[in-house]
């Protein structure tokens, strides 16, 4: 096996938006070698089988395509003389930044001066919600399907049902009937839709789609291929209320049941994982608890919109580009001097998880369930720092908050909290 | 005759739900700002969408080109666009932004292509 040493400015571990996003900002802020590295054959991550419009409004304006927003990443990537490597699979990583990664070549070896992860996140499949009942075929990922029906031209099925409104299978409802499908309905286990209020609209309500919240799916019948499901209605305590059940005949269930951030060679290299993001702890220059290692994109924290991401995303690039240009920065640990951010009553979780630095900070927030008005209180060591009121919040809606943070020594807690 | 409807406000994360008489056009109640009554009113009278899908592709590297209209078009036109899509294929290759349909069905609105898909090459 033939082994390929390379050193690098910057390293991204993911070529999806995110890893796009972070490189071409790393080098726009000084970094003079970036390589990206993909272990696909394409360069983009999931946006070239988005091909739903709705990208980029936030940031820009403009409502683009999936496709059409990430064309342009890569073009400027490529303008700006970035190594993007498709076909890399990276196997490891460790606290020295040396990156190990597989190619049709051979070994790579990666000394970087700052590695950016950008891996992104998987669906979450029939195994990890643990649905009883048979193993047949038809029952596929939102995403997966999205891929057949966009890239490949192969439709998934003819009756189909969707579990989770998540916004990608509200999409797939309204794609898959834009393509000749029944879409019996789409399952919801809470009480409120999962996905963005204009997906609900666009998607469901546009092409009289039924919605079944406070609904699960408590059993699943098929020889080789799916027959039927059953659907129920479910408590307060999301269990299954006996005498609702319902069966409706199909063949192809859609799973839209949320998505893991894939940091199994994160945690593999020793970066501490927060378990409520599923991502890296990260402080607010989105550097993980390894100095040199930046995270950013769905493998920090699963966004709802490509457009938050990205601004996050060019930050993480620029802070890894100024530690490059800083000599022996690596070593700084901020360890003496630091912040722990802590979710409180409400919050499902927050970025940052540390803070080392005084100043304005953006706090990126997820709320557990919705609410029409509430305060939210920063307090720092019990005394309260900042308070806000805010309206309408939504889970499926992350929040940005910014918060001077005074000056602190030693350790310290930030309690973050909703009072009613 | 019922000349109430419910109509959802998309264009910020809220998501009212505004009340309005379909007949005479007049908000009923929920909505929270000058916007959401311009909105739903729209979404009444002339309600429009842009539509993407994907279109067949001959000699391409993958079988399909996503589109989409050019300018909004009307909901209820939705089905019947599909069908003359449905019916259209190109040759490729095809660059990102050309047009593959010009007008359709006289909406003003063209089908353009928002991806570029290169010939498939045989070497």
């Amino acid at each position: 096996m033939i082994l390929i040493k390379v050193t690098s400015d910057v390293t991204v571990i993911g070529g999806g938006p995110a890893g796009l996003a972070a490189g071409i900002s790393a080098k726009e802020s000084g970094a003079e070698k970036v390589i990206i590295i993909d272990r696909n054959n394409w360069i983009g991550g999931i946006l070239p089988q988005c091909i739903h419009d709705g990208f980029g409004i936030e940031a820009t304006g403009l409502s683009q395509t999936g496709p059409e927003y990430i064309n342009e990443y890569i073009k400027k990537a490529r303008n700006l003389g970035i190594t993007l490597l498709i076909e890399t699979m990276v196997l490891n990583f460790n606290n020295k930044l040396e990156i190990i990664s597989a190619s049709k070549k051979g070994l790579l070896k990666i000394k970087s001066k700052s590695i950016i992860l950008a891996m992104g996140c998987r669906e979450k499949t029939r195994g990890n919600l643990i649905i009883p009942g048979d193993r047949p075929s038809g029952i596929y990922t939102a995403g997966l399907a999205q891929a057949l029906i966009n890239l490949y031209n192969i439709m998934p099925g003819k009756n189909i049902v969707i579990l989770g409104s998540g916004d990608v299978g509200l999409i797939m409802a309204r794609r898959l009937k834009i393509e000749g499908a029944n879409i019996l309905g789409v399952i919801e286990i809470l009480p409120y839709p999962n996905g963005l209020p204009r997906n609900v609209v666009q998607c469901l309500k546009d092409y009289n789609i039924p919605l079944f919240l406070n609904h699960t799916i408590t059993s699943i019948e098929g020889k080789d291929r799916l027959k039927k499901i059953t659907i129920a209605k479910v408590d307060k305590n999301k269990k299954p209320i006996l005498g609702t059940e319902k069966t409706i005949k199909c063949d192809t269930l859609l799973l839209s049941v949320g998505l893991i951030p894939e940091n199994e060679i994160s945690s593999d290299a020793g970066i501490i994982i927060d378990s409520s993001t599923g991502g890296p702890i990260v402080n607010q220059d989105y550097r993980t608890t390894i100095p040199g290692i930046y995270a950013c994109g769905n493998c920090l924290q699963v966004y709802d919109t490509v457009d938050l991401l990205s601004i996050h995303a060019k930050i993480a690039g620029r802070q890894s580009a100024i530690n490059t240009l800083k000599e022996n920065n690596n070593n700084i640990n901020y360890a003496d001097k630091k912040i722990i951010v802590k979710p409180g009553n409400g919050i499902k979780h927050i970025i940052p998880q540390q803070i080392n630095i005084t100043g304005m900070i953006n706090f990126s927030i997820r709320v557990d369930e919705p609410k029409n008005s509430t305060k939210i209180s920063f307090k720092l060591n019990k005394n309260e720092i900042f308070i806000k009121n805010l309206k309408y919040l939504n889970p499926a809606s992350i929040i940005n908050v910014k918060v001077k943070i005074p000056k602190f020594s030693k350790n310290n807690i930030l309690e973050v909290s909703l009072n009613e | 005759m019922n000349e109430e409807t419910n109509i959802t406000c998309i264009l910020c994360p809220i998501g009212c739900e505004i009340r309005i008489n379909k007949k005479e056009l007049f908000i009923i109640d929920g909505a929270k700002c000058e916007k959401g009554i311009e909105y739903s009113k729209n979404e009444v009278f002339n309600p429009k969408r842009i539509l993407t899908t994907s279109i067949l592709v001959k000699n391409g590297i993958l079988p399909l080109l996503s589109v989409k209209t050019s300018k909004p078009i009307p909901k209820e036109k939705i089905f019947k666009i599909l069908k003359i899509i449905k019916r259209t294929s190109v040759n490729a290759p095809v660059e990102m932004g050309e047009i593959i349909i010009q007008n359709v069905l006289g909406t003003g609105s063209d089908i353009i292509a928002t991806k570029t898909i290169k010939k498939f090459e045989t070497s």
